[in-house]
């Protein structure tokens, strides 16, 4: 086997098992610190060892079995050994072993543990991306542009308050499942997002990694919950997103609107496999959350082999319903997005100056105004709203994409 | 496992008839359901007094700790399983007094 083999299967490894060792070592010790630490010298053991020693047959296996080893020698080096068995005990193993379900996966307590509401939702992105994503802590203080040390320090505050203050390692039940699912996917949306549309200046203004380790998670958990419609409608969102992802910057990284994206760029299998999904929740008859909306909504747009093929009715009818869901002024602004095309500009907006209140702080409610007053032909107030966007908008992209269209008014 | 569970209050009021019931209420099923350890009000902070004998001699300052806006109006220590029993019964505990609540584990 090669060395580029060799890395590749650690690469591989790394991808599959790190949560499954950590969570594994969590329920064995009781403590995330001791898991994560262990978890990381075992992965660090494999880089020196399987190059000359050969990837083993069973690489999950071999890494729990070192990191337990990691783990205990650990506990052992600190003197410990009693009092943190006795406290593992204590805290994690009163459930008698529960029945191996769907839901019944090591790595759901992992993520319902780091996902609890008890935390910060800036802690909970932290939290699942090292402990569920592997991440390392400077790969996640870059990602979210903050200093290493005060990402460590947010990271180890959390750990320390799971102990503390004894948030539970398990799934939540029946009754708070729900609630519980959709804080989850909040976070995994996050991270998508951050990377779907960095908000940073410095930054590339598309961050695949993160978009990229956003659909892995989500891929687990949907794995470990098959039959929930929005872990379903989250990963079919992303998937219909991403496939979009080379054409939605120029080459000279500027933003390219959808209506303006050359279609046949876009990733065919990740459409395919998006359509599928929204098809399987269509099939399932149970009304959508507003995760399966939003993925229909991007399976009628990427049907459509040109832009004015597009099913304009059919998106502002899925907006309707995500209303009923979610009246929130930024589901409207994207709902009169659609209207513009099926009413035209005038209609829209109308529509959107009744959210001035609400969203006069937001880029993109000035972006959109630009444009339809840009439509409208009235270039003088679009210029001002261009401006108006271009100062409030993060990405290095859509800023470009904007002082381009303000620069061609007439 | 026991938390400490802080009532914070921004008003000078007492709390009313109807939240003296319905505390009173919640207290009895923390009884019955195993997570009372104790519970009490507290005067205003205004007839606090803060002692500091670390020196020669004690000191003491009329007055709370920390003055602010929000005080401390007063508790229940609950015994609870984990932090999920504690955050359900202190969401309770919230409606029940009408006022925002902290929880916070003992060591």
């Amino acid at each position: 086997m090669s060395l580029v083999d060799v890395r590749e299967a650690i690469t591989q490894a790394h991808h599959e098992q790190w949560a499954r060792v950590v969570a594994s070592l969590t329920r064995r010790f009781g403590d995330l610190d001791i898991a994560e630490e262990a978890a990381a010298e075992a992965f660090a053991t494999a880089v020196q060892r399987w190059p000359a020693d050969g990837v083993p047959p069973n690489p999950g296996a071999w890494l729990t079995t070192t990191a337990n080893r990691k783990a205990i020698d650990r506990i052992r080096r600190e003197n410990k050994r009693d009092d943190k068995q006795k406290e593992a005990q204590m805290l994690y193993d009163h459930d008698p072993p529960e029945p191996l379900g769907a839901i019944d996966d090591e790595r759901l307590r992992l993520i319902f543990t780091c996902c609890h509401p008890a935390l910060a939702l800036e802690t909970r992105v932290a939290l699942t991306l090292r402990m569920v994503g592997g991440l390392t802590v400077s790969e996640i203080a870059r990602a979210f542009l903050v200093q290493e040390t005060a990402m460590g320090q947010r990271i180890t505050r959390a750990k320390a308050k799971i102990k503390a203050a004894r948030i539970p390692y398990r799934v939540p039940s029946a009754e708070d499942l729900p609630a519980r699912v959709s804080g989850v996917l909040a976070v995994l949306f996050l991270v998508f997002n951050e990377g779907y549309l960095a908000t940073g200046p410095d930054t590339d203004p598309i961050r695949h990694d993160l978009t990229a380790d956003a659909i892995r998670l989500t891929r687990l958990i949907r794995a470990l919950m098959p039959d929930d419609g929005e872990v379903a409608g989250l990963l079919a969102l992303m998937l219909l997103i991403e496939a979009r992802r080379t054409a939605r910057v120029s080459a000279s990284g500027e933003l390219v609107a959808l209506d303006e994206q050359d279609r046949g760029a876009w990733d065919a299998a990740m459409i395919a496999e998006g359509h599928r999904l929204v098809r399987e929740r269509l099939a399932a008859g149970v009304a959508p959350g507003r995760y399966q909306i939003l993925a229909a909504i991007n399976a009628v747009h990427t049907s459509a082999r040109d832009v004015r093929d597009t099913d304009w009715s059919q998106v502002v009818a899925l907006y309707d319903q995500l209303v009923r869901l979610d009246p929130s002024p930024i589901v409207a602004l994207n709902r009169a997005i659609a209207v513009a095309e099926l009413d035209g500009p005038e209609v829209a907006l109308a529509a959107i100056d009744r959210l001035e209140d609400k969203l006069a702080g937001y880029h993109a409610y000035h972006a959109t105004r630009a444009d339809l007053l840009r439509r409208l032909g009235r270039s003088q107030k679009a210029r001002a709203a261009y401006d108006q966007a271009i100062e409030r908008a993060g990405n290095t992209a859509e800023t470009a994409y904007l002082k381009r269209r303000r620069d061609q008014l007439g | 496992m026991q938390y400490l569970v802080s009532v914070i209050d921004d008003t000078a009021g007492l709390a009313t008839p109807d939240e003296m019931a319905a505390i009173n209420a919640f207290n009895d099923r923390l009884k019955t359901e195993g997570h009372w350890v104790f519970a009490g009000g507290l005067a205003a902070p205004s007839s606090a007094t803060v002692i500091d004998n670390r020196g020669e001699e004690a000191m003491f300052t009329d007055g709370p700790f920390l003055e602010s806006k929000e005080y401390l109006a007063g508790f229940w220590i609950m015994d609870a399983a984990d932090l999920d029993v504690a955050l359900k019964l202190a969401a309770e505990g919230s409606k029940a007094c009408n006022r925002k609540i902290e929880v916070r584990p003992f060591l």
